[in-house]
């Protein structure tokens, strides 16, 4: 499976410098590594919606963004993509780290 | 005759009105300036008054003594901005029509957006970003006998990201000097990985906070707080139990912001973040904290955004293009208790690094180290605020656009 990230660009914190070269085998694969064995349709409409919205610069929305964004709650998120969302739902969507913090 | 209306009469509104009345010709314009609240706050001020060692009448003085005369003050609500319209609806049915719109309206706490936060709300659990809640913490502190203190982050961004720490660091010497700090378990739950928002100033607070025998617990993420049982909870379980609880709620733009649709999810308004004009409407910029962009939200930056926003708007107005960048400039005393405090400098590109200021080598300030000099650079500012950046004059050996002079690439290890 590791074999999917070998061409893969990553940074030092193990995301993706060049969202374009993200598939959906890779973001399983990232998902994998970031113990999520299985991504389900709730975790798509977050990663697409991420895709979507990201900025011009590539990184992905903050949390309180995807929460508003997609419609569910900062809990059911948690649930999804336990301990740190906004950094898990950036790495497995591709894009680079939230840029929240100023 | 043409108007300039200015949205809110804080630091950043009050410093647009003095430079623009010495731009505009009063034959062809006219300054208005709205506001609810006829005092104004030295915001930075409220960090002190938990403490004791600023009262109220260090923090609050008339916004009339820092408006020009020439330039019309409204007091009252604003109910609603109509950016399409060139139209700003106040409350009691008196509507502005401008030409011009410069928005300065603040971001302010909201302790509602938690689960529990206001159950115990002034008895065991305090803000310190409001003059009120500054004085009840300081009113609790006096008689407290010690006992676990958390001091939590909600969420990012907030305004002033280093008060935080300043508060963790003032309440260390508060309680030494008061003879109970072994009395005292203090704690920081913050969002943030560490310390600070940028890897060396964290680093090297991160270290200062460990000296002072400060935990900190990176990562967390507020769920809610649970008075019952005194502890808060984060999103992935994780509790906390308090005894007294230190929140800096979550931070919005101005609900007007929100009503008139002009903002994002937390109400900020969606901003060029080099020439401070909105995205959407060209006759409309934003100083301070009431935008999007990504610095700090602090007086210092309202600060080095004026030279930028006025000419930009002055620009503007002539047809012309407009040349001035904002590079996100922010020059940050940091008060570290014990007569001490920091100083750090930087901008959207470059971190807080390591140095002197403003002179190479010379100083007489230095950049992320603690001195006393430091400290005094900290407490004179409530007189330069007061008599000299509210008036848009310029500061001394300040310059709008960050200057890497001085500054070291790598982190100076402090003697311990």
């Amino acid at each position: 499976m590791t074999a999917v990230l070998e061409n893969v660009s990553l940074n030092e914190e193990g995301f993706m410098t060049n969202p374009d070269e993200w598939t959906e085998e890779i973001a399983t694969v990232i998902a994998k590594n970031e113990g999520i064995e299985e991504l389900t349709e709730a975790h798509w409409k977050i990663i697409n919606h991420c895709r979507a919205t990201r900025s011009a610069n590539g990184s992905s929305p903050t949390l309180r963004e995807i929460t508003t964004g997609v419609g569910i709650t900062t809990k059911e998120l948690f649930k999804l993509f336990p301990k740190g969302p906004a950094k898990k739902v950036a790495k497995i969507s591709g894009l680079g780290k939230p840029e929240g913090c100023v | 005759m043409k108007t300039l209306l200015i949205l809110g009469a804080g630091t950043g509104g009050t410093m647009v009105a003095n430079k623009m009345s010495k731009h505009l010709d009063p034959r062809e314009w006219q300054i208005k300036i709205v506001d609810k609240d006829e005092n104004h706050y030295y915001q930075p001020g409220f960090l002190f008054i938990p403490f004791g060692i600023y009262k109220q009448s260090d923090v609050v003085k008339p916004k009339k003594n820092f408006l020009p005369t020439g330039v019309e003050t409204v007091f009252g609500e604003i109910e609603l901005i109509e950016p399409d319209k060139n139209k700003v609806k106040l409350s009691g049915g008196r509507t502005l029509d401008y030409d011009y719109l410069v928005v300065s309206t603040g971001s302010y706490i909201h302790p509602e957006e938690t689960d529990g936060m206001l159950d115990a709300y002034g008895e065991n659990v305090f803000d310190f970003y409001t003059p009120q809640g500054a004085q009840n913490l300081h009113n609790f502190l006096e008689t407290w006998e010690g006992g676990r203190l958390v001091l939590n982050v909600a969420e990012m961004p907030i305004k002033c990201p280093v008060a935080p720490l300043e508060f963790l660091f003032l309440a260390d010497w508060y309680f030494t000097k008061r003879g109970i700090r072994d009395k005292v378990d203090i704690t920081y739950a913050t969002p943030l990985p560490g310390a600070f928002t940028k890897p060396m100033a964290s680093a090297m607070l991160g270290g200062i906070l460990e000296r002072k025998g400060i935990s900190v617990i990176p990562d967390f993420n507020i769920m809610e707080v649970d008075n019952s049982s005194q502890a808060i909870r984060s999103y992935d379980e994780i509790e906390v139990p308090y005894d007294l609880f230190v929140t800096i709620p979550v931070n919005k733009g101005a609900d007007v912001i929100g009503a008139s649709g002009m903002g994002d999810v937390l109400n900020f308004i969606p901003t060029n973040k080099n020439t401070l004009q909105t995205e959407k409407w060209e006759n409309v910029f934003i100083i301070g904290d009431a935008g999007n962009v990504p610095a700090s939200k602090a007086g210092s930056v309202a600060h080095f955004m004026l030279e930028i926003v006025t000419e930009n708007m002055l620009s503007h107005i002539k047809g012309k293009e407009m040349t001035a960048r904002f590079d996100g400039h922010a020059n940050c005393f940091i008060e570290s208790g014990f007569n001490k405090g920091l100083l750090i400098d930087f901008n959207y590109d470059v971190e807080p690094l390591p140095g002197t200021f403003p002179f190479v080598g010379v100083g007489p300030f230095r950049l992320l180290q603690e001195s006393y000099l430091n400290h005094i650079g900290k407490m004179g500012f409530k007189w330069v605020y007061w008599n000299m950046l509210l008036k848009g004059r310029e500061l001394p050996f300040v310059e709008t656009h960050m200057s890497m002079n001085g500054k070291k690439k790598t982190l100076v290890q402090e003697p311990a």
